[in-house]
């Protein structure tokens, strides 16, 4: 069985449908890509993964174990081992850059203060923001604001993390910066899960690409065969367009 | 004004001055206390009342319930509840400790309210983050969400503990002795209006606008600028 199994999921926002039977595998170290128009369910399937928003129906399993969301020993027990990083950063407004990457292993591992702290500041020299331990949030540049986000979600040594259009919120000139980070951890063979509209990064990095549409997943392929040999109607008019606006 | 004058060798006396002192701390007790008590249990309250699931409905409802009934009376009838609660259940207390319940209940209901709507304010994605990085609800709200609140919580608290010392003169309805129920205890002794209450006015004055400088202190502490 893969890491990461996903099958039949189906969630509602409210009483309208948001995922309905979705279905999908992801091996450790794979980087699996989500591609899609909007409201096609890319970041609700996300949301549903990290807990965020409870699954109606199908089921996940991790590492072998099925993760039961109604449970909060499940959920923190798979909290433990994902982390998500959101479009809009969603940094601690109140904590430094440096208090925002130690407090997730510091009050819920419990982990002591000057192993978690050294391990912070590597994380944030990895990033490039050594120099801004003690700036704020509010300080700093959006694409700033990402790279601390990802270093706070690799701060509880996520096995699997989860990347929510981790660029759409920045400025063009921005981008790249938060991309270089990205492609660093797929060279480092961490298990990830982005929603992207980069195409071009989609292809240099994702092992796998899945295509969604209106809650589901319309195909699932490597990233030559999604983007030069489309197999359905959908996905094929899918990927004319992006090309057309690339 | 030449009466008042006349009036003031006989006003300015030991007793008086003793009388007011002791009327003045009581508004002061009264004040404080009601707000002390009225800031934790009203922040418990709002903490509870935010609270998401269904193992919390219960005490949810009843944040809900108190907050709102004891918000929605005027000040003296909840005091007169007080009153009269505890002459029903039987419990025997001074006119002080009535007044004092009363308050707290007024304090607790509209700090609580003030409370929550600071929590409401912290942006959505706050929670999101908390919940995803494994923070339980009462983690999220202490590490994260309340110290982001306080800067909409403070100066609305500030607002209502000044108004809150002028809702202690209700006590003296109950014939609580505090700085109004002194004013009418002056004029029985045949001080005149203007002196007895002009007198009071005065030590409210004090009182809020000492009050007031520390709440400026507070606010600026936190970084609300005083002035735009």
């Amino acid at each position: 069985m893969a890491f990461l199994q996903i099958a039949d999921l189906s969630a509602t926002y409210g009483r309208s449908p948001v995922l309905s039977g979705v279905s999908l595998a992801v091996e450790k170290g794979e980087v699996l890509s989500l591609i899609g128009p909007s409201g096609s369910g890319k970041s609700t399937l996300l949301r549903v993964l990290i807990g965020l928003l409870p699954p109606q129906a199908g089921s996940v399993t991790l590492a072998g174990q099925r993760v039961d969301y109604a449970v909060p020993a499940a959920l923190r027990a798979l909290r433990g081992r994902c982390a998500i990083v959101f479009q809009q950063y969603n940094l601690f407004q109140n904590m430094t850059v440096l208090n925002n990457v130690m407090v997730a292993p510091l009050k819920i591992k419990r982990r002591p203060r000057p192993e978690v702290e050294e391990e912070a500041r590597a994380l944030l020299g990895k990033v490039g923001l050594s120099a801004k331990l003690h700036a704020h949030p509010s300080e700093l540049s959006g694409g700033q604001q990402q790279r601390v986000a990802i270093a706070r979600a690799l701060a509880v040594k996520p096995e699997l993390l989860l990347l929510d259009e981790v660029t759409s919120a920045l400025d063009p000139e921005l981008v790249q910066e938060v991309l270089d980070i990205i492609r660093l951890l797929a060279q480092e063979h961490m298990t990830m899960i982005a929603v992207s509209h980069e195409m071009g990064f989609v292809r240099e990095i994702a092992t796998k690409v899945a295509l969604m549409s209106e809650g589901t997943v319309v195909e699932i392929g490597t990233p030559a065969e999604i983007f030069d040999a489309p197999r359905s109607e959908r996905a094929r008019a899918f990927i004319s367009k992006i090309i057309r606006a690339h | 004004m030449a009466g008042i004058w006349q009036e003031l060798p006989r006003f300015l006396t030991w007793y008086n001055g003793i009388f007011l002192l002791n009327a003045l701390l009581n508004t002061l007790l009264l004040s404080i206390i009601g707000c002390l008590a009225g800031g934790t249990i009203g922040l418990s309250l709002a903490i509870i009342r935010c609270a998401r699931g269904r193992a919390m409905a219960v005490p949810r409802a009843f944040a809900w319930a108190f907050t709102e009934f004891f918000r929605r009376l005027p000040p003296l009838v909840v005091l007169m509840l007080a009153f009269f609660g505890a002459s029903v259940a039987r419990v025997d207390l001074t006119l002080f400790q009535v007044a004092l319940i009363g308050l707290c209940l007024i304090a607790t209901a509209s700090l609580a309210e003030i409370v929550r709507g600071g929590i409401v304010s912290v942006h959505p994605n706050q929670w999101d983050s908390a919940a995803a990085l494994n923070f339980g609800y009462l983690r999220c709200v202490l590490t994260v969400i309340l110290p982001q609140a306080w800067r909409v919580i403070i100066p609305p608290a500030i607002s209502f503990m000044l108004l809150f010392i002028k809702d202690t003169a209700f006590a003296s309805q109950l014939g609580t002795l505090e700085l109004t129920y002194a004013g009418k205890v002056l004029t029985t002794k045949g001080f005149s209006a203007a002196l007895s209450y002009g007198t009071v006015l005065l030590l409210y004055f004090a009182l809020s606008y000492a009050l007031a400088g520390l709440g400026r202190r507070l606010e600026t502490s936190i970084g609300i600028p005083a002035d735009r």
